[in-house]
């Protein structure tokens, strides 16, 4: 996974609160078994008139040529509520986008963003929209800059926004590291656990 | 101090600290379905990894399968087959247990996984499905994860996680006649709003959970999701061995033995503190019915359609009138004025056996109304066997019900079926959402009692007419 550290970029806002996953991205949408292929079916039902023929809805705001390039979303509360899918965040990823900032997030859609080098940023409400109204009169210059080593989003007149990661989601947006290969290293203190457990919990072990 | 339901079960699996907060932690099972199980899969084939423990993991195909009568592995969804396909050669080649189409075991995993005693108390479970907090109904602290933390847990037999903060959220009072766990979890979803549980491992405790089937517990801890909790969990009792004892999965003899005994030990401490708590009066809670996109849109059967222009917070009453637009209702409106053009029954919410008795109890001797299309598709192969050996689907056909293979069906709209645009579904699923059984379709969520008696009215009702 590529390292994170730093991201400046076009901002677009979509300040609805409780934007699931199906919206984000519609199940039909999912038409095959890949990780690829996905940023077409992007807030599908919103982005076009008639998703079947794809035809761009003008009042859309990713359709609006102002949010051309857009890599940062700004959103509702809640945002990547309801389904597991990671789809989600391979949508928005494909599409171009690396970090979304809201009152808060789904908390599966939160942990895969994680994992796939997309920053879920926390602030308040009364921030969110601020920043929404600061890039709204040019948004192609007036952008949005997300710094992962000072946890820090800066406005285009140089506000400064403090937000909370944990120390494990920061050091993997950073490190660009697999978590999966971290863990294999960890080998023997698992088996360890294991043959613990084994005393333990003798049935929680299922036979062949 | 005393622990909680929550902390015993995690001390029980963390294998280790890993600084700032963050912990490894043991899973004892992973669960899978065709959909997202599948790209877990083949991503661990491409990385040329193996699953740690092929016994502990389990599949199963729910989400795209058509439901009709004599299907096979062709679906109306266009491009499914690849997906059902793709399944069964990845966990053949795993090495993981498989519940493939025509298998007696196949069903909608939620269902599934208590009714073969995959899910048990004190276990940890994690499967690519966002309802896995379903199985917190006889004990499991289970949740859901994305396709790549699954490879995570089946490459690793562990995941990285935070700790949680826990509440209780405590079920006082009686259960009024009609009202069932999917009206509870609806109230108190309406009650605290979808973020109400935001952050947290919500335990159900309280008289009225103590007397919920275990088959209601899975429904309550169903909707945990929408509440936005980490998870939902019941401590396990007499009720949850009970029905755990002789399952395909279960231990048995001396093992059973022990495994009671650890599970005995799980209940909250009487000094436990929670992060926070909080108390529904269930005297207090009727039939209730979701009016607009989102769960926490609900009133009860007998109320109405509430009007945006008296909610305060400008966020809120912007999201009703939206709902309100796509839903296409009034504010005022009595719900039961409401006219419906379907009537669904399933989901891992509302699929079991004790949910298709109450909705044929209902249909007893009465028809559905004329204009509404009834669909009932049971939650696993087993209940739809075991519905079909009491004549439960004799009620549903002679009422004009369809009667269906299991799946996870029109709960959700995959590109396959739905019952189209603009058309009005009572149903007894978890979300609401714009377009969530299909582009244009309006959801009203209910519990299957509710369904059937709209189902029959043609119109919103509760069971008993209210």
């Amino acid at each position: 996974m590529e390292p994170f550290t730093r991201h400046e970029g076009v901002t677009a806002a979509l300040l609805r609160a409780n934007i699931d996953t199906d919206t984000i991205i519609p199940s039909r949408e999912m038409k095959r078994v890949s990780r690829h292929g996905l940023a077409d079916g992007l807030f599908a039902d919103w982005r076009y008139l008639d998703p079947a023929n794809r035809e761009p809805d003008p009042g859309f705001v990713l359709n609006t040529p102002a949010y051309r390039g857009a890599s940062i979303l700004l959103a509702g509360a809640n945002f990547g509520c309801g389904s597991s899918r990671e789809h989600a965040v391979w949508a928005l990823r494909e599409y171009g986008f690396r970090a979304v900032l809201a009152p808060s997030f789904g908390t599966i859609f939160a942990r895969n963003c994680i994992a796939n080098g997309v920053v879920p940023v926390v602030l308040e409400a009364r921030v969110i929209e601020q920043l929404a109204g600061q890039v709204a009169p040019d948004p192609q210059h007036r952008r949005l800059a997300i710094d992962i080593e000072t946890l820090c989003v800066t406005d285009p007149e140089g506000g400064r926004h403090p937000f909370a990661l944990d120390a494990a989601s920061r050091e993997t947006l950073l490190s660009g590291l697999d978590p999966i290969d971290l863990t294999l290293r960890m080998g023997d203190e698992i088996e360890r656990f294991e043959a613990q457990d084994r005393l333990t919990r003798p049935w929680a072990y299922l036979a062949d | 101090m005393g622990r909680t339901l929550f902390d015993k079960i995690w001390d029980a699996h963390v294998i280790a600290d890993l600084g700032d907060g963050d912990t490894l932690l043991y899973i004892d099972r992973v669960f899978l379905h065709e959909r997202t199980g599948s790209i877990a899969l083949q991503g661990m084939a491409e990385n040329r990894r193996a699953v740690r423990t092929p016994r502990h993991v389990f599949c199963t195909m729910d989400h795209i399968v058509d439901t009709f009568p004599g299907r096979g592995d062709d679906t109306l969804m266009p491009g499914g087959k690849a997906f059902i396909t793709t399944t069964r050669k990845a966990a053949l080649a795993a090495g993981i247990r498989l519940f493939d189409l025509g298998d007696p075991r196949q069903g909608i995993m939620h269902v599934v996984a208590p009714e073969l005693g995959i899910a048990l108390p004190g276990l940890t479970m994690v499967c690519p499905d966002s309802h896995s907090c379903t199985l917190g109904g006889v004990g499991t602290l289970a949740w859901g994860i994305g396709s790549t933390e699954a490879e995570h847990a089946m490459a690793t037999g562990t995941l990285r996680l935070r700790k949680p903060a826990s509440m209780r959220v405590n079920l006082r009072g009686e259960m009024g006649a009609g009202v069932t766990a999917k009206d509870l979890v609806l109230h108190l979803i309406a009650e605290h709003s979808t973020t109400g549980g935001a952050g947290h491992a919500i335990e159900f405790a309280g008289p009225v959970v103590d007397r919920l089937s275990v088959e209601a517990r899975l429904t309550l801890c169903n909707m945990a999701v929408e509440f936005s909790a980490f998870t939902g969990l019941v401590a396990p009792d007499r009720a949850t061995l009970d029905y755990l004892r002789g399952r395909t999965f279960a231990p048995t003899g001396a093992l059973w033995e022990v495994a009671e005994h650890h599970w005995h030990s799980l209940a909250s401490d009487a000094d436990a503190v929670f992060d926070r708590e909080l108390e529904i009066e269930c005297s207090a809670v009727r039939p209730t019915v979701t009016w607009g996109t989102s769960p926490q849109h609900a009133v009860t059967t007998a109320g109405r359609v509430p009007d945006p222009g008296l909610e305060p917070d400008p966020g809120r009453q912007e999201a009703m009138r939206r709902a309100l637009e796509y839903m296409a209702l009034q504010p005022g409106t009595p719900m039961a004025d409401i006219r419906i053009d379907a009537a669904f029954i399933g989901s891992c919410t509302n699929s079991r056996l004790d949910d298709l008795r109450a909705a044929a109890a209902v249909l007893d001797k009465r028809q559905v109304a004329p204009w509404v299309k009834a669909v009932c598709v049971p939650g696993s192969t087993q209940v739809k066997r075991a519905a079909e050996s009491e004549g439960l689907d004799r009620a549903f056909t002679a009422a004009g019900f369809e009667w269906r293979e299991s799946g996870c069906s029109m709960c959700l709209y995959a590109g396959g079926e739905t019952f189209g645009p603009g058309q009005r579904v009572i149903s007894s699923t978890n979300r609401n959402f714009e377009g969530r059984q299909g582009p244009g379709t309006r959801t009203h969520i209910a519990s299957p009692a509710t369904v059937a008696a709209s189902a029959c009215a043609g119109y919103i009702r509760a069971a008993g007419g209210a």
